[in-house]
């Protein structure tokens, strides 16, 4: 099957621009346009190399190594890795039931990487477009200008980053490469020095996360039109909710709705999940496009992470996430709740809400209990899954008699957003390209819009000399015509 | 607490071949239990890296280079706002022009140590010619770091 702008009539009399690879958009990330003579954009895809080599990697490992290696997958979200391994390495052990020690402190993890992860998202990666404009001066276009611009945030922004990097170091035992949590539990428990060592710094974090959705919700209100519109597409939604539907980045059950907002499924145990989605293949892209299997692979892609999860929750169950969600949700008669560009304003909620929630887990005297293991009838598959700050994160193993794995599958949030990507810049597009003489600022919209989703594809090497930004316009028989670099 | 003077970090994957140039140099670096310097290492560079650069009198960054025809290369690094400032990873130069502009002050001296690799596969081990510009780096840095 294919979508509006997903493959053009006759691509050999088209001229080719690549925008290769994304810029702050890890990985092999790559978006072609096919224009015609007129500049009328006639194709628009999305390309992103995913590792699928991790089968190899952890196939004929013993099952209890597998929470620590797939670390080594993502330099970017390893603990959410290190949490989802560790959730279906729980079922391989039979444990059903976390102690409380062991559950609380893997969510405060958790809540440690969201903070960190979203921090740097908005402040590093998106808020330069944000502050200065799409197409402003790219020179200034970067945190650096932020910073001279906008001293407070951008200092903000590094002691927010920096202080859920504290808490990941805290709780997993080290810096990177966590250990801590193991099948059946955790290995350590929280120090009342290290306990002490986080409630020092955690209400200024509360704080700058408050003011955070401010600034997005302000920069909503000065430019109404552009951020409701831009890239806007219909989707329908998958994420995790808790049993009485309140936000849990965690843990819980698969709530989908379609692109009306009816439910199509909800609080499904995520343990056969693929009774639900299924992954297509196309030739164009290495990546896979997963589908509700209810729907078919035409109708039924959809779209995870922040947005989703805000608006698809019956309530957060923290109190300042809780009244700022319903303050967006209500923003101009809810025009920002199926919005591109409010991915960001629903990923400065969840910050605020993992601000809230490390603060109330470091209260609670569970996190220094004694009872950190369990263990029940042994499994040979398991299925963990978590939300990663990304969106929906799938981990799935089948290990043997001897204890090895012998398969395994791996859904990433970039995966289930493959083809909603591709739906915002097919809508970019047209909104912005079609029928212009393309600029770098023209081109930037595109990444914007990719940018929004927050694609992590940073299990690809970052050794130095290989994160150039090349554009290309290349013409219909491939000769390069023009190119801008983006490699200092 | 008092901080030591030099700060080498190592960058790189461990499980991704020639990656693994940073952290293994750290790796053999701690066992030679050097005074006065601290080490640390992580797949890539962020800006959180400024704050562990505060108060250093030199900052080291070691890194596998696919580029380049020497076994290794040592070369200073200034402050220097490129394009990697707004992704997920930076560059060393990005780091020092993220401290400048946090702390309003120059960043301490800092030297990038950038060894040759080849091969960058998931699960791959150091390729033999990148053990062999591994050591010659050391054999440089360890000379260089017992100087007074």
């Amino acid at each position: 099957m294919s979508f509006e702008l997903e493959t053009a009539a006759h691509p050999e009399n088209l001229r080719r621009v690549a925008i290769e690879p994304l810029s702050r958009v890890e990985g092999h990330g790559k978006v072609t346009l096919l224009l015609d003579e007129y500049d009328r954009v006639q194709q628009a895809r999305l390309h992103i190399v995913e590792f699928r080599g991790f089968e190899k990697f952890v196939q004929g490992r013993p099952f209890w190594e597998i929470p620590v290696m797939v670390q080594r997958l993502c330099g970017i979200c390893p603990v959410s890795h290190h949490l989802a391994a560790s959730k279906a390495m729980d079922q391989i052990v039979g444990a059903t039931q976390l102690t409380p020690t062991a559950e609380k402190l893997r969510r405060l993890m958790h809540y440690g990487q969201i903070l960190q992860s979203h921090a740097l998202h908005f402040f590093h990666l998106s808020s330069p477009d944000l502050l200065f404009g799409f197409d402003s001066d790219r020179a200034r276009r970067n945190i650096v200008g932020v910073a001279a611009a906008h001293p407070d945030i951008a200092r903000q922004g590094v002691l927010l980053r920096k202080f859920g990097q504290e808490v990941i170091r805290v709780t997993a035992g080290k810096r990177i490469h966590g250990t801590s949590a193991i099948p059946g539990g955790v290995n350590k428990n929280l120090s009342q020095e290290e306990r002490d060592f986080l409630l020092a710094d955690i209400y200024p974090v509360i704080a700058w996360s408050r003011d955070a959705v401010q600034l997005i919700r302000r920069l909503f209100e000065q430019n109404l039109s552009l951020y409701t519109s831009f890239g806007r597409f219909r989707a329908h939604t998958l994420s995790l909710i808790r049993a009485d539907g309140a936000m849990d980045l965690y843990h819980g059950g698969l709530r989908a709705r379609d692109r009306d907002g009816h439910t199509l499924f909800d609080h499904v145990e995520y343990d056969h999940y693929w009774d639900y989605v299924f992954e297509e293949v196309k030739s164009w892209s290495y990546m896979k496009f997963p589908f509700f299997r209810s729907l078919g692979p035409e109708q039924g892609w959809y779209r995870v992470g922040p947005l989703t999860r805000v608006t698809q929750c019956d309530f957060i169950d923290t109190p300042f996430a809780e009244r700022e969600r319903r303050e967006f949700l209500a923003f101009d008669e809810g025009s920002a709740s199926g919005a591109t560009l409010a991915y960001h304003w629903a990923r400065m909620i969840e910050m605020l809400h993992a601000a809230e929630m490390i603060k109330e887990l470091l209260h609670d005297d569970d996190l220094m209990g004694e009872d950190l293991v369990t263990s029940g009838t042994r499994q040979e598959r398991g299925v963990g899954m978590i939300e990663a700050p990304r969106g929906t994160l799938i981990h799935h193993y089948r290990v043997n008699e001897d204890d090895l794995v012998v398969r395994a599958n791996l859904i990433v949030s970039t995966t289930h957003n493959n083809q909603a990507m591709n739906e915002a810049i097919r809508a970019v597009a047209r909104q912005y390209l079609d029928g212009r003489k393309l600029s770098e600022g023209l081109l930037n919209h595109i990444e914007v819009a990719v940018r929004a989703f927050d694609p992590c594809l940073s299990c690809a090497t970052h050794a130095l000399g290989k994160m150039p930004l090349i554009v290309e316009l290349l013409d219909a028989g491939g000769v390069r015509l023009d190119a801008i670099s983006r490699d200092n | 607490m008092t901080r030591a003077s030099r700060l080498i970090i190592g960058i790189g994957n461990p499980s991704r071949g020639d990656d693994a140039l940073g952290p293994r140099a750290i790796d053999r670096l701690e066992a030679l239990n050097l005074p006065d310097v601290e080490l640390l290492t992580d797949f890539q560079l962020q800006v959180e890296y400024l704050l562990d650069m505060e108060a250093r009198k030199e900052v080291v960054f070691i890194d596998a280079s696919a580029s380049g025809e020497e076994a290794f290369q040592f070369a200073p690094v200034t402050a220097l706002a490129d394009q990697s400032y707004s992704s997920h990873a930076l560059t060393p130069a990005a780091v020092l022009a993220a401290y400048e502009r946090h702390y309003g002050q120059a960043a301490p001296p800092a030297y990038v140590l950038a060894i040759r690799g080849y091969e960058f596969e998931l699960g791959e081990e150091l390729s033999k010619r990148a053990a062999l510009n591994l050591e010659a780096a050391l054999a440089f840095l360890a000379g260089r770091l017992t100087l007074p």
